[in-house]
């Protein structure tokens, strides 16, 4: 695509500056020649439009040499200079040609013979022009490569992120929700509303899970609803081998955090680390701003021999890639292990809005 | 084929209430299944089985400590054996694999009937190999992580980071860890293959060695070796043990 031609904005704007250039070229024509205000605009007025048009043309061999290193510069520069010698020599000629018809009008007499004083001139302007568009087409070419980059890299950005939630959605993880079915059909015959009472947190957790799909941060408050919906389902399951302990500092929960960060966290918690203890155990969950860091904590009770507790499942991987995909350096996520308690601490900037 | 009135006196091994619960309502319409215990955890589910003798089984394979794979493991002889599990691919193609009966959580009644009506004929018969299962059921690349081994009701688990050798007895393999000594009915090779190749070394015929033990390799006789473990037992290494012994030695760097 012809980075002017396509563009009406920058038409218009090239046309514009070809109108400063027309005004600059009778101004320059009369003070060297000696020829009248109106013998000259009759020339240069039909010379700017065609050459204008010639200039146009100048994409075509920048398009065909692009400077892709040092070593083509001669080679570009030869074909260049040698278009605008033969497009001005062309353009000087019609300019010539124009000044003998108007030369013929009584009115503008002798005109031929004032603009032959002209012709150096013009011929310089020619081959100038026709340069200074050779290098205005390759700006817009230039530019137009690093806006095409950026573009990409925004797509592949969007793509990155797109694929990183689809992951995590499919991470909702059958297990759980089977079970969860499990305990609701079980729940129906003991205790019908608390049935209905789970159908509702499951559903809850589900659609929670499912729409913060399209969000890059969500107030920490929200996570946590949602952990409290997961871990409310899980303590039906578990029963009295579940416990729950909380210490938010109130003024994190307007902080924000990219979505489904803590769940797999939490989701680890109860299936590695509950799950495989004969009594249960305890998870507990802190939140506190140290400096300018929002610092969470997800810990648990878990069996030291066990050694899949150990392993830092797929959840603990992702939820670290994150951090580091989005924080670089500034985030962090230590995993500490002290006798029975499993520890997963991050540590991210504290961020008042969504970035 | 047993007739209704032929009785199935069974255990309900799950360690969640609810899902218990769920099953004993759900056979409540099986007058011919008459549940005699319910187990919250593997370890109740040996000690049971060895002293009620049942018929049949539901296990939960999902559980604390003592899963049911390696619940099956400790019973055999045993009673017959229905799975029951949420959501495990690899499991429900191990099952598949091994013609093994399973239910998926939640159970339905129908799919109940069926798996009930079968167990009636699988009463006498071997159960299915708990170890290939098991294998066949553990996600590929995985490795055992511990090893269940039974004493009379009791049972021990080894996690695999402290068992310092294995040696193989005839049809057993006794597992040595911190001193002590284990009796396991399981061959030496069975019992290599499902550990990581990275970590145990089969230095002779007779023996499997914790790599972490391994404090020196020591010429014994002309042609043969000893290592000495870092508890100071010695144990024969084979001419072959030694080249994978070395290989893994110098692999490590």
């Amino acid at each position: 695509m012809h980075p002017i031609l396509a563009r009406r904005e920058r038409l218009v704007i090239y046309l514009l500056v070809w109108v400063v250039i027309g005004v600059l070229l009778e101004a320059l024509l009369m003070t060297a020649g000696h020829t009248g205000w109106l013998e000259t605009l009759s020339l240069v007025a039909p010379l700017c439009v065609i050459y204008a048009l010639f200039c146009l043309a100048a994409w075509y061999p920048v398009a065909a040499i692009p400077i892709e290193g040092m070593d083509v510069v001669p080679r570009a520069l030869v074909a260049h200079l040698t278009a605008a010698l033969l497009l001005s020599i062309v353009w000087t000629a019609l300019g010539a040609g124009l000044a003998y018809l108007l030369g013929q009008a009584r009115y503008f007499s002798g005109f031929y013979t004032r603009f032959r004083a002209q012709v150096p001139l013009l011929l310089g302007a020619g081959v100038l022009l026709y340069l200074l568009s050779v290098v205005l087409h390759y700006a817009l070419v230039a530019f137009e490569a690093s806006r095409q980059a950026e573009k990409r890299e925004d797509e592949a950005r969007v793509l990155a992120r797109d694929a990183e939630l689809k992951a995590l959605k499919a991470q909702v993880n059958p297990h759980f929700l089977f079970n969860s079915l499990n305990s609701i059909s079980a729940l129906t015959s003991v205790d019908p509303s608390r049935a209905r009472e789970m159908c509702i947190l499951l559903s809850e957790f589900l659609r929670t899970t499912l729409g913060l799909g399209e969000k890059a941060a969500i107030p920490l408050e929200e996570e946590l609803s949602l952990i409290r919906s997961f871990l409310a389902v899980e303590k039906v399951r578990f029963g009295a081998r579940l416990c729950v302990e909380e210490a938010i500092a109130p003024e994190c929960l307007s902080l924000f955090v990219p979505p489904l960060l803590l769940q797999p966290l939490v989701e680890n918690a109860v299936g590695h680390g509950i799950g495989n203890l004969l009594e249960g155990g305890v998870i507990r969950l802190e939140a506190r701003i140290e400096g300018d860091r929002l610092v969470i904590v997800v810990a648990n009770s878990y069996d030291p021999d066990s050694v899949r507790s150990h392993r830092n499942g797929l959840g603990l991987a992702n939820v670290r890639n994150r951090i580091q995909m989005r924080y670089g350096s500034i985030g962090a996520l230590h995993v500490r292990t002290a006798d029975d308690r499993f520890e997963v601490e991050i540590a991210i900037p504290a961020e008042t809005e969504a970035l | 084929m047993s007739s209704p009135e032929n009785r199935l006196r069974a255990i309900v091994v799950d360690d969640e209430e609810l899902a218990r619960h769920a099953l004993r309502e759900l056979l409540r319409a099986h007058p011919e299944i008459e549940v005699i215990a319910e187990c919250a955890n593997g370890f109740e589910a040996v000690k049971a089985v060895s002293e009620m003798a049942p018929d049949l089984l539901f296990l939960d394979i999902q559980m604390p400590k003592l899963d049911g794979f390696e619940v099956l493991e400790l019973l055999n002889p045993g009673p017959a054996v229905i799975f029951v599990t949420a959501y495990d691919q690899y499991a429900m193609r191990a099952f598949e694999v091994h013609a093994v009966d399973y239910l998926l959580k939640p159970v339905s009644a129908s799919r109940l009937a069926t798996a009930i009506r079968q167990a009636h004929d699988r009463i006498g018969k071997p159960l299915p190999p708990a170890l290939e299962l098991a294998s066949a059921a553990r996600p590929p690349s995985e490795y055992l992580e511990r090893l269940a081994v039974r004493d009379g009701t009791r049972v021990h688990i080894i996690p695999i980071a402290k068992l310092d050798y294995a040696e193989a007895q005839d049809d057993y393999v006794a597992l040595h860890s911190g001193g002590k000594q284990f009796l396991k009915q399981q061959t030496i090779s069975s019992l290599e293959s499902a550990l990581d190749p990275a970590r145990f070394v089969r230095i002779h015929r007779s023996y499997l060695v914790n790599l972490e033990r391994v404090v020196k390799i020591e010429p014994y006789t002309k042609d043969s070796r000893v290592v000495v473990l870092t508890d100071g037992a010695q144990l024969p290494v084979s001419r072959a043990g030694y080249t994978r012994l070395q290989d893994l030695l110098e692999g490590k760097g």
